[in-house]
């Protein structure tokens, strides 16, 4: 699947110059780490790759019951004119997505912006925000949650679940 | 770790655990990172508005705090008392009720009695945050105090040796800041003219040294307090010169010792009095660290206590 969303990556943006990548926090940097590594084995570039946290820009702050707890924010490059591929595990309300348009625009004005979700849970949006990239669709109620789980948060191996809530 | 702090107020370190302060801690090492972006400012706390309410002066802690709320995106209202009906007579009560009557939602207060600010959040319903009572609790100075020595030793004060110089009697740092440093595991010592070190330190579990070569020869850090001149009316000791000559640290001090130690002022400084120029400037001192860690670690406060807003 990672494969795919690279190669579907390649064709859109020829050589790369003024690509960056940026994984948002917590779990879409490590879908960004390996798009990162698999564009290296493919094209031979190494893409710069930042992470963004975005906690201090959502408008759910306070509203959630549980509070907020906020990542490290690392952006070793300069977005301005830049291409950016904003990565993340699920794509669900676009809230989050919206809050991390918000806070990239902190550090500059990049040229573009692209949207890549390994799960796109959809007819669930809030915001009018859809995906350049998809890993994959599905078809969700609100009460069902999708779990990523990666080898690099120390479980045996890349899953993704549809959990549904028991009453 | 507990994401929510167990407080709904910040009146003191004593009402706060260890997960608290390292919870803090975090998310002032986040916070940190925002203030040193192109854009230094976050939309967190757009919907809040905070009063600064000073019935004492102070420069830096307001002008600190304001930063903070503003970075946070918050509302900010400023007060003091100098300008204000406290000058009319009406009770400590009534201006905050009244303040809060406006729609405020957070409060940072600074009041000359010990307690004002604990008196206050059994009355009304805001988050309070104790910018210094009296010569009781200044917490957010211990906590970017203690704060900026974290970040110097990679995330552990277990085990330092921390020596707190000064007028420990009058100092509302130095209190705020025992508490700090025993609740993160780190050893505490004052330092000081017998006169200016209160009887109860011992039942604290802080040591007292009054020569200064030998706090120096134990220690890790030193936190120098400023000596405060508009809290000596009782002659403590005779005379500045005398202080400066006994308890002034200056380089050769530091050269006689055979270590390196890490030297912190929470300002203003008495240049010549406490610290001479050579040893605030050189690269012992972490003073103007302590400054940009001190919006950063108000920021983080407001940010958690905006989240226990009920």
């Amino acid at each position: 699947m990672i494969s795919r969303l690279c190669q579907q990556l390649v064709e859109n943006h020829d050589d790369f110059q003024e690509t960056v990548l940026l994984g948002m926090q917590p779990k879409g940097i490590y879908l960004a780490e390996r798009i990162k590594q698999r564009l290296k084995e493919i094209t031979g570039t190494e893409l710069p790759l930042g992470h963004l946290d975005t906690t201090f820009f959502r408008d759910d702050f306070r509203r959630r019951s549980e509070p907020l707890k906020p990542n490290a924010t690392h952006v070793p490059f300069i977005i301005e004119n830049k291409k950016v591929v904003l990565i993340d595990d699920v794509l669900f309300t676009g809230r989050s997505v919206r809050a991390a348009i918000d806070a990239m625009l902190a550090f500059g004005r990049p040229s573009c912006i692209e949207l890549l979700v390994l799960i796109d849970r959809k007819y669930s949006r809030d915001l009018p925000i859809e995906p350049h990239y998809v890993g994959k669709s599905v078809n969700t109620i609100q009460s069902q949650r999708v779990q990523v789980e990666w080898r690099e948060q120390e479980h045996a191996e890349d899953n993704v679940w549809l959990v549904s809530s028991q009453l | 770790m507990d994401s929510k702090l167990s407080v709904r107020h910040l009146l003191g370190i004593k009402e706060l655990t260890q997960s608290d302060i390292l919870h803090i801690f975090e998310t002032g090492a986040q916070f940190k990172e925002v203030i040193n972006r192109p854009i230094k400012k976050v939309p967190s706390l757009r919907d809040i508005t905070v009063a600064n309410v000073f019935f004492e002066n102070s420069t830096r802690t307001r002008l600190s705090f304001e930063l903070a709320e503003k970075r946070l995106s918050a509302d900010v209202i400023n007060f003091s008392a100098a300008s204000s009906s406290v000058k009319k007579g009406e009770t400590l009560l009534d201006t905050v009720r009244n303040i809060l009557s406006m729609k405020v939602d957070m409060i940072v207060m600074r009041h000359s009695c010990p307690g004002a600010p604990h008196f206050l959040s059994k009355h009304i319903q805001a988050n309070i945050i104790n910018a210094g009572d009296g010569t009781h609790e200044h917490p957010t100075q211990a906590l970017l105090d203690t704060f900026s020595m974290y970040q110097h030793f990679d995330g552990n004060l277990e085990g330092k040796k921390v020596v707190i110089v000064g007028d420990i009697s009058h100092s509302r740092v130095a209190l705020s800041n025992i508490f700090a440093l025993q609740k993160l595991g780190a050893e505490v010592m004052v330092c000081g003219p017998i006169t200016l070190i209160p009887k109860y330190m011992e039942a604290l579990g802080v040591k007292v040294e009054l020569d200064i070569r030998k706090a120096l020869q134990w220690c890790d850090v030193a936190n120098v307090l400023r000596i405060q001149m508009e809290r000596q009316k009782t002659k403590n000791f005779p005379s500045l010169r005398e202080y400066s000559t006994y308890y002034g640290i200056n380089k050769a001090l530091l050269e006689e010792l055979n270590k390196e130690i890490l030297i912190m002022h929470p300002g203003p400084i008495n240049r010549g009095v406490e610290l001479t120029s050579d040893v605030a400037d050189s690269e012992h001192s972490i003073i103007l660290d302590q400054v940009e860690n001190g919006v950063a670690t108000r920021m983080a406060i407001l940010f958690l206590l905006a989240q226990r807003q009920e």
